[in-house]
């Protein structure tokens, strides 16, 4: 197969074009630069793609850098922060993988006629019975990227590898050590790939919105203090309130944006029993096409544990979920994911979709 | 792979076998640095002194007049911060500039003036911001103009220019980029009105790394590196001994077969672009209308398709065996807009199409044959999958 492997310039994606091009495909590298500002755990930096370029040299394959900053804008970065000015919580790798990775990327290498692409995700491609590809989790739990990748739909899906899945870290990075690739021992990209640590998220969103001030009461009303960005709050969250001072311990129940407040409660305050979502894309033959009516669990952050529920389609894209035990609420713009499981693939995900 | 056919000539040229065998004995033999006083530095200084005089005779200057640099890039900066620390004032310069000219006039807060739909700056808009800056506390420092550009081709005619600047700014000195220019034009001539002049080997057929600043008329200008004093303290560093004698040799086989080499050149490129027109539907010739391409250097075919993306057609001819532009690139390699081809007022969806296909004294007939089918194919096939 002739294959592009998207190189972000990380060892994970280094051994993933490694592997192909020791299985006989025809790989070319490709590293996509998404974002011109200054960053410094990104996958776009020149650094990084300096990287990349090097270990395309050591594997002998051509390697090429594709320009997505302005697709990368528009999809990630403006919704990203139009999502805290509506005080929803983006989770901006899904939509990187939603809108380039597994969608221009993955148009471009079929127009340069490459059989497939590649990327150093660590997850792995399962084919049920019915012959549908689905995600299913890494091999390496601590590691599973899963979650972030849910959106992709069944007909991308046919068309991506995801060579170390079926690896875990350690064995990668063993990999990478005996091929000598200069990557071996790099860090991991943290958080947000467009967010430097030294600017962080307040300076990154002021640069590019008007934040406001908030004031922080308890449930009972009591007046708690204040906070100087009310849009950077996220539902559920503990520090940064002025409310850990406090004898009993509180949460951040309800961010009300428009009306600049943020109120507190006990951890009990945030306790529901179903998650309404939308934008769900469903895995399986065709979108809409699978509601599981079994038993599922339901990923609600990128590293939160799985809860068993269940799942009601709602239609137009809208699905509500039972959570089977009373569970944290979900803040608003976070991925759901939800996962199926069978002896054959582990657990497999069965469709996603936002927190509203 | 099918063999490689270069049509991006204006990023960089294959180094002429003459330069190659001009630039020999300074590698093991007469290695000297020219600096010295002893055998081995007379024997460079001689060679650097012949090279320094071969470039004025092309260049039409006095050899004391041209300064070595590392290339095109230096020769900008010098020339439009004056040295260092920059000169007070305001350097000005056209939209269409490259970025060893634009970025240095942003970085001194300088003024940027408007170029027509043919890339050529706006003569009435430079008369006015002249006015205007002499009325400030900071005026001209130094107007910087083009002389044929990098992207699109278009070649100025410093004359007019000199006249703006001799009428509303005078005493101001002009600087000219004659990089691209220089493998084409006769820059003695077409550079006469200009102060201060920049060429780069590379694009002329000598290695990367080595250019000059040719500094006419008396006027000013400091060094930006300082130290050793070389080149009359107007560039520390000591000289790159070989370079210079690939440049002047360059320079004057570049000079020596301008007509003929031109002449052939803008025949094939006249080819190219009539196929390119004929072929594909919608194209756009950038900065040309009706054909008429005598505006333009020999060796520059800059067109804009519509629907089409630059980049990933770009990688479609790659396969093909064609290395091609899209005009400018940032540092990681990934193609980006172009300030030029917006400030000659291409609409953005139409400039996302943007593509250069450049000429030069090693190409042939069968490579304008490639790219017209090539680039074709390519458009074709990105079409029907739109």
């Amino acid at each position: 197969m002739k294959v592009l492997v998207a190189m972000s310039g990380g060892v994970d994606s280094s051994v993933a074009a490694a592997l192909l091009r020791d299985e006989g495909h025809q790989v070319v590298g490709a590293t996509m630069r998404l974002w011109g500002g200054e960053s410094d755990s990104g996958c776009c930096s020149v650094a990084d793609v300096e990287d990349a370029r090097r270990v395309a040299a050591q594997l002998g394959i051509d390697h090429h850098v594709l320009n997505l900053a302005d697709e990368f804008h528009t999809h990630v970065v403006e919704p990203y922060v139009a999502d805290h000015v509506a005080g929803r919580t983006p989770n901006p790798c899904i939509e990187c993988n939603r809108h380039l990775k597994f969608d221009v990327f993955l148009e471009r290498a079929e127009v340069l006629g490459y059989d497939a692409v590649a990327t150093g995700h660590h997850a792995r491609r399962v084919q049920l019975a019915d012959g549908t590809w689905r995600i299913a989790r890494a091999v390496d739990s601590a590691k599973d990227q899963s979650y972030v990748l849910h959106p992709l739909t069944p007909e991308a899906l046919g068309r991506v590898l995801f060579p170390v899945g079926a690896m875990t870290k350690a064995e990668v990075r063993d990999r990478a050590a005996a091929l000598g690739l200069r990557t071996a021992e790099k860090a991991e990209s943290q958080d947000v790939c467009f967010i430097t640590s030294t600017e962080g998220r307040r300076k990154f969103l002021a640069a590019r919105t008007e934040l406001h001030p908030g004031r922080v009461v308890d449930v009972d009303g009591t007046e708690l203090g204040t906070v100087a960005a009310v849009e950077t709050v996220t539902l559920g969250q503990r520090r940064g309130v002025g409310a850990s001072g406090g004898a009993a311990r509180r949460f951040v129940v309800d961010v009300d944006v428009p009306g600049r407040t943020v109120t507190v409660g006990p951890p009990e305050r945030l306790m529901v029993d179903h998650a309404d979502l939308d934008r769900m894309v469903w895995a399986g033959p065709s979108q809409g096409g699978t509601v599981p009516d079994g038993p599922v669990l339901a990923q609600c952050s990128a590293h939160g544990d799985p809860r068993p529920a269940r799942v009601e389609d709602l239609g137009g894209g809208a699905a509500r979920v039972w959570f089977e035990e009373p569970s944290r609420r979900v803040a608003p713009g976070q991925s759901v994911v939800l996962y199926a499981t069978d002896p054959a693939n582990g657990e497999y995900v069965v469709g996603g979709g936002l927190a509203t | 792979m099918s063999a490689l056919i270069d049509l991006d000539h204006a990023a960089t040229t294959p180094v002429r076998p003459e330069v190659v065998a001009a630039m020999e004995p300074f590698a093991e033999l007469d290695y000297g640095n020219p600096s010295g006083s002893h055998r081995l530095a007379r024997a460079a200084v001689r060679a650097l002194d012949e090279a320094r005089e071969r470039c004025a005779a092309v260049l039409g200057c006095a050899p004391g007049e041209v300064v070595f640099t590392s290339g095109g890039t230096e020769s900008d900066n010098q020339a439009v911060a004056g040295g260092m620390p920059p000169r007070s004032g305001t350097p000005v310069c056209s939209a269409a500039e490259h970025h060893a000219v634009l970025d240095v006039v942003q970085a001194l807060d300088g003024s940027v003036v408007a170029v027509d739909a043919a890339g050529r700056i706006r003569l009435d808009l430079l008369a006015t911001e002249l006015d205007r800056l002499a009325a400030t506390d900071r005026p001209p420092a130094v107007v910087s103009v083009m002389l044929a550009n990098n992207e699109v081709g278009t070649i100025s005619d410093l004359v007019e220019v000199r006249h703006v600047v001799d009428r509303h700014a005078p005493g101001t000195p002009l600087h000219t980029d004659a990089v691209q220019a220089a493998a084409w034009l006769d820059v003695a001539d077409a550079a006469a009105h200009a102060d201060l002049v920049s060429v780069s080997g590379h694009k002329l057929g000598s290695p990367k790394g080595i250019g000059a600043l040719v500094v006419h008329h008396g006027a000013q200008v400091r060094p930006l590196l300082l130290g050793g004093g070389q080149e009359r303290g107007r560039r520390s560093g000591t000289v790159n001994v070989a370079g210079a004698v690939g440049l002047a040799t360059a320079l004057e086989l570049t000079a020596g077969s301008l007509r003929e080499n031109g002449g052939r050149v803008a025949a094939l490129r006249d080819r190219l672009a009539d196929g390119l027109l004929d072929r594909v539907d919608g194209l756009v010739e950038t900065v040309v209308v009706d054909r008429d391409r005598s505006h333009v250097l020999p060796g520059t075919c800059h067109v804009c398709i519509p629907g089409v993306d630059s980049e990933t057609l770009l990688l479609l001819m790659e396969g093909a065996g064609v290395c091609a532009s899209a005009g400018s690139s940032c540092s990681s390699g990934a193609a980006e807009g172009s300030h030029v081809v917006a400030a000659c007022g291409v609409p953005p969806e139409l400039a996302a199409g943007a593509v250069r296909l450049t000429l030069g004294r090693t190409s042939t007939d069968a490579d304008v044959d490639a790219v017209l089918e090539a680039l074709p194919a390519a458009v074709e096939r990105l079409r029907s999958r739109a």
